[in-house]
């Protein structure tokens, strides 16, 4: 089997005296989509940051072979991880294309607007408001935004936390099309989501998160079919 | 009460120290100034370590003391110490003025407030005639009361002292009662301080007015102290340097300000000592080194040098728990079990062109646990805040046993009996549990800002700390009641907002995700408890994402998606109400295979 | 009052409005990118002014010293941040930024000063910005993610050090520089100096620049995009610790232009600096910490009032303007984006 291109061994993440994350060990391969589900407040979105490098972390970290432990937020970015966190956070007062042009800033100009012009392609919708500011659009243009600003960065893999969050149902099936056609173009996903059926039915392997704790994991389709996840987190059967 | 008898024997010490033989005589002036900066300081641990209100303009308020008691000797030739009342009626009433201005200034408006009117006023003390301008007023009498002189350094090195162990006292009470509670509630945000009924914009004015008339004592000892008063101890730098004091010390503690003032003031006498032996002009590096040493603090030790002192000291002993205690007055249910309690109305909210909430209708019967449930960002937690009067409404209205509550105000619609938690829990970290849940019975109590100085408010306290102590019994947390309530997990956190709503007494509570990051059993007993609040004829509205836990315990449930209620019902019928499950699932169940173009559309 | 007073005083009112304006665009421009309220801002203009004065007198300034100094500190500061990953390319770097860059100032100070008033005007505001960055790798970047209210905490000693510093580098004397240019040229009964014409031109050049370099360079949206949004700007790699050095090198240097644009028509004292930045803070929180027009609008209202204020009630003129920003405060506090007040 081939090395995973993510892999986070034994990470904790402590608040003050709270530790949201314990011993967490997830790993993710090239090609694939992953998905973490749990409930609000299980750390899920803790772990994501971690990976990021945006909280300090206790374990082991690496990407694409060598160890990122040590790195800054804008070192993993170049070495190819990128997070859309759950709020976007998008430059609001800004453009569309100012935002797109950030997400590739350590690049030349030319690179930038080759980049721009694929992402525009994937999301014709970003290209019709290049113009509007950032904070005036719909939560289904904004996460479109987030998504198209990480890309622009060229990632190997990509974090996704809570994107259909907020999003009316025919919006989130969008989404969940753009995740699967990603994958298609090489980039590998970690997907954190609430919306457990979605993400089990995008993903190929999930974890299941619990206080901080990884309490199950395996082939997302067999997850979907586990009698306690059905009851937990499918809701309402 | 081992802190005051610590302080009265640190006092007494320091006051009986010039009555040794050969004690130095400019160690009782060093000492003097201690004391007369730290009586400042203290004003400013409640001011801006307790409550969160930084204030750089402390010396200039100092200056009304010291001003008014120059004034009135020397130019209308009053006795010293009917100037007293005085001066200190002149402090209040300007912090009064000012503060009534100040603390509406929001965020960090409120620091850069208090620089401005520190700088207005160091300038007109400097130009007013009146005030002998620049050159200030020279040959003020020396203190006496009823011809005893206080001109000798030793004794009146003993009234500063007095004064600072007073006003330490008086500040150890007011932290340790029902409005100090108040006051330190105010750090962790207006909204959940009014929610138990206390008003935000009362309690700043409090401690301002406060701290105000303790540096009006201390410039009305600083006159005498001095027989002359000019601007410059009351420009701008000495305000900085007070709240470097409290910094440094560790704001928020009575011993941190002394220690600051010590420690400064005894740091500002050695460079003036020492630094000529080494260099020529030694005024020039005063500010250097204090500008480095507060640069050096907030990186190395941001919580000032006290708590590291406290680190070595014994734990304190947990205050005890009341035996006799008398009960508080409890509340009738005002509706009789089954009859519609809540109810609201055609609820909308907008945000700018976001309408989170549209035209929502349901209501809670007496007796009864309602759940809000629905997506995240469906506008639950908007309705909980319109119901609570946290937000107002863009239009319909809420209504609680008949009455209308909507735009009333948070604090009069908690005072009906509405309690609430939060879905980001709002405690205190460093206060024990016993303490913010003894916050929920604010209501319940009466006694005020001058009981709690001289400790007249004890008989009260001790029924509320009886009351916090009963309800975290009854929510199951005994054992860590004299914990900090940061210390516990996120899910007990949430158990002690619990604790601390019921301490209200209310006949409706309103319970934002409960059930968030507890175990299995914990949520058992949660829903327990929920269930013997609802027998004892309680109603409950909350929101809740544990579709078990929700499904299990609850006779109604409302479901909102985009601001919108898309179903209501007993459980059985919301758990196969199509929409319900739509809202739930999504189209997102199966993923639409789609190659063309991807659209944004409908808003979020 | 006659109309050719009544002209003196505009024409005070707004030359001083429009270095205030300098001043508030540095502090607008600090807070948006790094959350720190910038009192030391003055203490920048202080030490443009006495370091032209200076040069232009044929001295080596404080400054010059001083700048070796600081980069020295902030070499420690770095070298013991990272000394866990310290690499070959890292230490030449910082041996260019931090020791040859300072030293071939010092230099240069001491060869050219007295030389020509363009030599001493390019040292200045070399000097002087380049302070800029290595006193936000001291003072400010350990403390980067504190809140707005530490921040302030720590601007308030910076400028008490900075104060000091002046003190003992440039001593309690006043200095003033000679004019840039003799030129002058009248408008009517109104005098307008070449010195005046300077201030205009700086400001508004300022504003070009400012505006050329936040719309259309990448390292000036980046600056934005930090403002905006500090988390979002470090998710797509932008060096956010970066951005704070090079605002306040822009901060630094724009002080030192203001103090050279002020030395020849006022004297400056080491603690001159203080109540005229204070001046430029009252526009910028007009401006809301926000907006260069509204600050730039606000400046010269404030230079107005004073200068007004100094005619008729000179003695209350800094109590008039400082007590104009409490109400302006409040406003401010009643429109700005209302935010929970926790801690």
């Amino acid at each position: 089997m081939t090395k995973p291109l993510l892999s986070l061994s034994n990470l904790s993440v402590s608040y003050g005296k709270v530790e949201a994350v314990r011993g967490v060990s997830l790993e993710v391969f090239a090609g694939e989509i992953v998905t973490v589900i749990g409930a609000n407040g299980a750390g899920k979105s803790t772990l994501l940051n971690a990976a990021m490098g945006i909280l300090p972390a206790v374990g082991e970290q690496t990407f694409d072979g060598a160890s990122i432990g040590r790195l800054e937020v804008e070192d993993r970015v170049a070495a190819g991880l990128s997070l859309v966190s759950e709020r976007r956070e998008l430059f609001s007062s800004m453009s569309v294309e100012d935002n797109l042009r950030l997400g590739a800033v350590r690049f030349s100009e030319r690179e930038a607007q080759a980049r721009m012009a694929g992402v525009f392609d994937r999301f014709p919708r970003l290209k019709e408001r290049r113009r509007q500011e950032a904070g005036t659009m719909s939560g289904g243009e904004r996460q479109m935004l987030a998504m198209g600003r990480a890309l622009m960065a060229g990632p190997k893999v990509l974090m996704l936390d809570e994107p259909s969050l907020g999003l009316a149902p025919r919006i989130v099936a969008d989404i969940f099309t753009i995740i699967e056609d990603l994958r298609k173009s090489g980039v590998a996903i970690l997907l954190v989501e609430q919306n457990a059926r979605a993400a089990l039915n995008a993903a190929d392997r999930a974890y299941v998160m619990e206080l901080g704790e990884i309490t199950m994991s395996g082939k997302a389709a067999d997850l979907a079919n586990d009698p306690q996840i059905e009851r937990s987190y499918l809701g309402l059967h | 009460m081992t802190n005051r008898i610590a302080l009265c024997l640190f006092a007494f010490v320091v006051i009986l120290a010039p009555f040794l033989p050969g004690f130095p005589p400019f160690w009782i002036i060093l000492l003097d100034n201690i004391g007369l900066a730290a009586i400042v300081a203290i004003g400013l641990v409640v001011l801006t370590g307790v409550g969160g209100l930084t204030s750089f303009g402390q010396a200039a308020l100092a200056g009304f003391g010291a001003y008014s008691a120059a004034v009135l000797t020397t130019h209308y030739g009053w006795s010293p110490l009917a100037t007293l009342p005085v001066a200190l009626a002149v402090s209040a009433f300007a912090a009064f003025f000012l503060g009534f201005v100040t603390v509406r200034l929001a965020g960090h408006y409120l620091p850069l407030g208090t620089i401005a009117w520190g700088l207005a006023l160091y300038y007109l003390f400097g130009q007013l005639e009146l005030l002998g301008r620049h050159d200030g007023i020279s040959s003020i009498p020396a203190l006496t009361v009823g011809g005893f002189s206080f001109h000798e350094p030793a004794r009146l090195h003993a009234v500063i002292w007095g004064a600072l162990l007073l006003s330490g006292i008086a500040t150890l009470n007011l932290l340790d009662s029902r409005v100090g509670r108040a006051i330190r509630s105010l750090r962790r945000g207006s909204t959940m301080a009014e929610s138990f009924g206390i008003s935000a914009s009362y309690a700043k004015l409090t401690v301002f007015v406060y701290a105000a008339v303790l540096a009006g004592l201390s410039g009305w000892l600083y006159a005498f102290f001095q027989s002359a008063v000019t601007p410059s101890p009351f420009n701008l730098n000495s305000g900085i340097s007070y709240l470097f004091m409290a910094v440094v010390g560790g704001a928020g503690q009575v011993w941190g300000a002394i220690a600051g003032a010590f420690i400064i003031t005894e740091l500002r006498d050695v460079i003036q000592r020492v630094m000529p032996a080494l260099l020529s002009d030694s005024a020039l590096y005063e500010p250097i080194v204090f500008g480095v040493l507060l640069i050096i603090l907030l990186q190395v030790a941001p919580d000032g040098l006290w708590p590291l002192v406290q680190r070595l000291l014994p734990e304190p002993k947990p205050r005890p728990v009341p035996v006799h205690a008398d009960t508080l007055a409890g509340r009738d249910m005002p509706t009789a079990r089954g009859e519609q309690i809540l109810k609201v109305t055609d609820a909308t909210k907008k945000f700018g062109g976001l309408t989170a909430v549209n035209g929502v209708n349901f209501g809670v019967k007496a007796g009864e646990i309602v759940a809000l449930i629905g997506p995240n960002g469906a506008g639950k937690s908007t309705t909980f805040n319109l119901i609570t009067g946290v937000l107002s409404l863009s239009s319909g209205s809420v209504s609680f046993a008949g009455q209308v509550i909507s735009g009333i105000g948070q604090r009069r619609i908690a005072g009906l009996g509405i309690a609430r938690t939060f879905q980001h829990v709002k405690l205190l970290p460093d206060m024990s549990v016993l303490e913010n849940v003894a916050l929920g019975g604010h209501l319940r109590g009466r006694k005020g800002f001058l009981s709690a100085l001289v400790r007249a408010d004890r008989r009260e306290e001790a029924s509320l700390f009886a009351e916090a102590a009963r309800q975290i019994e009854r929510v199951g947390l005994s054992e860590h009641m004299h914990k900090p309530a940061g210390s516990l997990a996120l899910g007990q956190q949430r158990i002690v907002e619990i604790a601390r709503a019921l301490t209200m007494n209310p006949s409706l509570l309103l319970l934002d995700e409960p059930a968030a990051g507890l175990r299995h059993f914990e949520k058992g007993q949660l829903s327990e408890l929920l269930s013997q609040l609802r027998a004892e004829g309680m109603s409950l509205l909350l929101v809740e994402h544990d579709m078990g836990f929700v499904m299990g315990l609850t006779d109604h449930i409302v479901v909102l998606d985009f601001g919108t209620k898309i179903a209501e019902g007993p459980p059985d019928v919301i758990r196969k109400h199509p929409a319900v499950l739509e809202a739930y699932l999504g189209g997102a169940a199966e993923p639409a295979k789609r190659s063309d173009a991807v659209s944004g559309g409908a808003e979020a | 009052m006659d109309l050719t007073i009544l002209l003196f005083l505009v024409q005070d009112g707004v030359t001083n409005g429009a270095i205030y304006a300098l001043l508030g665009f540095a502090l607008v421009l600090v807070f948006a990118v790094t959350r720190i309220i910038f009192i030391p801002q003055g203490e920048f203009v202080a030490y443009g002014a006495l370091t032209y004065a200076m040069l232009q007198a044929g001295h080596v300034p404080g400054t010059a010293y001083l700048l070796p100094i600081f980069a020295l500190i902030a070499l420690l500061f770095d070298l013991y941040a990272e000394r866990s990953r310290i690499t070959g390319g890292f230490l030449i770097r910082q041996g260019i930024e931090k020791i040859v860059v300072p030293l071939a100032l010092l230099f240069a100070a001491r060869e050219l000063a007295g030389v020509s008033t363009i030599a001493s005007l390019v040292l200045t505001v070399a000097i002087v910005s380049a302070l800029g960055p290595h006193l936000y790798r001291i003072a400010f970047q350990p403390l980067a993610d504190r809140s707005v209210l530490v921040l302030l905490i720590a601007a308030v000693g910076t400028h008490l050090a900075l104060t000091g510093l002046g003190l003992v580098f440039f001593g309690a004397e006043g200095l003033r520089a000679d004019a840039l240019t003799d030129f002058s040229v009248d408008l009517g009964p109104l005098p307008v100096s070449g010195q005046n014409i300077a201030v205009y031109a700086a400001t508004l050049l300022l504003i070009a620049g400012l505006y050329w370099f936040f719309e259309r360079t990448v390292q000036g949206k980046a600056l934005r995009a930090t403002a905006v949004n500090r988390l979002g700007a470090r998710l797509v790699g932008i060096r956010t610790k970066g951005t704070g050095k090079v605002a306040l090198a822009l901060a630094a240097g724009i002080g030192a232009v203001s103090g050279v644009l002020l030395a020849p028509m006022t004297t400056i004292y080491y603690d001159t600096g203080f109540v005229i930045g204070l001046k430029g803070f009252v526009a910028a929180i007009i401006g809301g910490l926000a907006s260069y027009p509204l600050t730039a609008a606000a400046a010269i209202t404030v230079g107005l009032i004073e200068s007004f204020s100094s005619f008729f009630a000179s003695d209350y003129k800094e109590v008039i303007v400082f007590t104009l920003l409490i109400p302006v405060l409040l406003v401010r506090s009643f429109t700005g984006k209302h935010t929970e007040d926790e801690d």
